[in-house]
């Protein structure tokens, strides 16, 4: 159950061994679709809170997500925040991919990544332009330079805005940058990501997500990501913002007893990435099951539920 | 690099500033402002509209604004950037400086407002020429709350020198906000009351959906609660909150209005969000401990800020976390201060589900 993240080192050797120039192809232009079957619970239902297996987080990003409320995301301001680069490939999404052309020359300018999700559109510079100062704005996609060893193509971004690493509060702070490997072979194209991040994370982040070249054009409306924000709530003071006290999350335990799994396990940190960590698992307590739900309830009580509905 | 010297500059302003009180603290920047070397510090331009422009250099942010009506600049930094901060506002245009605006009264605001003033003009004519003499149209005017001047013209502690007239905005409002049009554009100077300090105004230029916030938004540093100078952390909430109103993002939250903070770098909606959220939460739980009596101590040790202190936080300098909390705390006692002794409480959300307008 414990996603394991690779060693850096082993990942960039794998990506090389299959950006084999035999197999590999370096036009990535057309309409790619991801694959879910890794880490799939996280990426389509949703991760659950209080789910950090795997992430090499600090005590900082752990507070954070101990904090985390997702009625926040429901203020009117916050409802359209988009997934960063670093997350956005991981969700359900469309992704068509062009490159656009010097009109003159013909070199490649910039690739383009346009996501249905959101209906972001990210810039990767080809031709060698530097980075943004350190006074410029940031954003969802963050600014990205890219470069072609052999036929793996390496992008590096920065200028991120925050965001997360998960979507059950974990963050990702505006400090953040990523390094990406493209490879293509023959309809499937794979992506690795390395994310740093001085301010809430330990190592790298290390994930791998797999697109499939659609051999269709897909329908309009599937592309498209309209988001208007209103007030769902009519009751919330204007300027709440909802989160829980450090410690006191009402469904504390609720993950790792709805799945068994170790609270060593499931609060994360850089140990949970690499594969000796399963022998620690092996010999933690496990968690008490949670008792079944009682006839008719929506979602199982955890221990401060009761005074949250008495509120 | 620019920011590092502004961060190293703004924070020896203030930590000279923090053994002072009232209008030691623009003093204090003057102190500071004269031993450090300005001499490496560079001013990058980051253009934010085709007629708004950043200038970060060492101090807080100064923006410039410009049209067919002259230039309007909000804030000055130090005093001995202004050949620097002018060189770079003439980079952009040649017309005459018409106003400039102070959105507080830190030294590392207002330093360079004599010579910016000096080196531009107000338009006057009429009787004010004729009861003034044509001196009254030799600078620019400088405009801030009334409470600018009110902390700028206090007689000073002792020991301390006064802050030089010079610097003093020679147009003042009071009451919420002054308004006029300017190069074809609606500009308003809205003041937040009790904010990180109590003369604190933001600018908005409508036209081109920019605002200038003055240190009521930083990128970063926690809030800077002045509190000798009347700030607040409610104030300070109330006043990212009226950031907020103000802006509109797209449809994905990103670009829009966009922000220049009084230090950091370039930002928007999105950007205010998250630091107004991290404000917001770190008042809820230091009120929530301070309601259930715990003392200073035991709030420090609970680490309210600890999921934002490696992004703000710092042990050294004239505004540390510790301080930062320590100022939350004793505003949250003031205004609720603990009945009786009280057993912990269950688990729970954190009282800003009954809002944060306290």
């Amino acid at each position: 159950m414990i996603r394991i993240c690779a060693l850096p080192a082993a990942v960039a050797v794998a990506v090389l061994a299959w950006a084999s120039p035999a197999f590999a192809q370096a036009d990535m232009d057309g309409t790619w679709q991801p694959r879910y079957h890794e880490d799939q619970p996280e990426r389509i239902p949703g991760p659950e809170l209080k789910d950090y297996l795997g992430l090499p987080i600090n005590d900082a990003a752990r507070q954070f997500a101990d904090s985390w409320d997702p009625g926040r995301i429901a203020l009117p301001e916050e409802q359209c925040r988009v997934h960063v680069s670093p997350y956005i490939y991981r969700g359900p999404t469309n992704l068509r991919i062009w490159e656009e052309k010097h009109p003159k020359t013909q070199d490649v300018v910039a690739l383009k990544h346009y996501h249905s999700t959101y209906e972001q559109t990210r810039t990767i510079y080809m031709d060698g332009r530097p980075h943004p100062g350190p006074n410029a704005a940031h954003t969802w996609m963050g600014f990205s330079t890219g470069r072609w060893d052999g036929d793996m193509l390496i992008i590096e971004t920065t200028h991120l805005k925050q965001g997360w690493v998960r979507r059950n509060g974990v963050p990702m702070s505006d400090r953040a940058h990523m390094t990406e490997y493209w490879v293509r072979n023959g309809d499937l194209l794979t992506q690795i990501v390395m994310l740093f991040d001085p301010v809430y994370l330990t190592e790298p982040l290390v994930k791998s997500t797999e697109f499939v070249r659609s051999p269709r054009e897909l329908p309009a409306q599937t592309w498209l990501w309209v988001c208007d924000p209103v007030v769902e709530i009519a009751t919330r003071a204007e300027g709440a913002v909802p989160n829980y006290l450090p410690g006191e999350h009402p469904f504390e335990e609720e993950f790792d007893r709805r799945h068994g799994i170790p609270h060593v396990a499931t609060n994360g940190g850089a140990a949970t990435m690499y594969p000796e960590f399963q022998d620690v698992v092996k010999q933690a307590p496990k968690p008490a099951p949670l008792p079944p739900p009682s006839r008719g309830a929506t979602r199982v009580t955890g221990p401060g539920q009761q005074q949250q509905q008495g509120k | 690099m620019p920011i590092r010297l502004q961060s190293r500059a703004v924070r020896g302003v203030l930590v000279a500033a923090a053994v002072v009180t009232g209008a030691g603290l623009a003093v204090a920047g003057r102190a500071v402002a004269q031993q450090q070397n300005f001499d490496n510090v560079q001013i990058d331009t980051v253009k934010v509209r085709d007629n708004v422009y950043m200038l970060v250099g060492a101090g807080g942010n100064t923006t410039v604004f410009t049209g067919d009506e002259g230039i309007m600049v909000v804030d000055t930094q130090f005093a001995p950037l202004s050949t620097k901060i002018l060189n770079a506002i003439r980079a952009i245009s040649q017309g005459p400086i018409r106003y400039v605006v102070s959105t507080h009264m830190h030294g590392d605001h207002i330093g360079g407002n004599e010579a910016l003033s000096k080196a531009g003009r107000t338009r006057a004519g009429g009787n004010v020429v004729g009861d003034l003499g044509a001196g009254a149209t030799g600078q620019a005017a400088i405009i801030a709350h009334e409470n600018v001047l009110t902390r700028l013209s206090a007689p000073p502690a002792a020991g301390q020198q006064a802050v030089p007239f010079a610097l003093w905005p020679t147009e003042t409002f009071f009451g919420k906000k002054r308004e006029f049009l300017f190069n074809g554009e609606a500009v308003q100077i809205i003041h937040e009351p009790k904010a990180h300090t109590d003369g604190d105004s933001v600018v908005f230029f409508r036209k081109s959906d920019v605002i200038a916030t003055g240190d009521l938004f930083t990128t970063v540093m926690y809030p800077f609660i002045d509190v000798a100078n009347g700030g607040s952390i409610t104030g300070e909430i109330d006043a990212l909150n009226a950031i907020l109103d103000i802006t509109v993002a797209s449809n994905v939250n990103e670009g829009g209005t966009m922000v220049i903070p009084g230090h950091g770098r370039l930002s928007d909606e999105q950007d205010v969000i998250e630091y107004r959220d991290m404000a917001t939460i770190v008042r809820d739980r230091i009120k929530e401990y301070a309601k259930r009596g715990m003392t200073l101590d035991q709030v420090k040790a609970k680490k309210p800020t600890l999921d934002f202190d490696p992004r703000y936080g710092t042990d050294t300098g004239f505004w540390t976390t510790s301080m930062f909390i320590e100022t939350v705390y004793k505003e949250m006692v003031a205004l609720n201060p603990p009945a009786a002794p009280a057993p912990a409480r269950g688990r729970g959300r954190t009282q800003n589900q009954k809002g944060s307008g306290e």
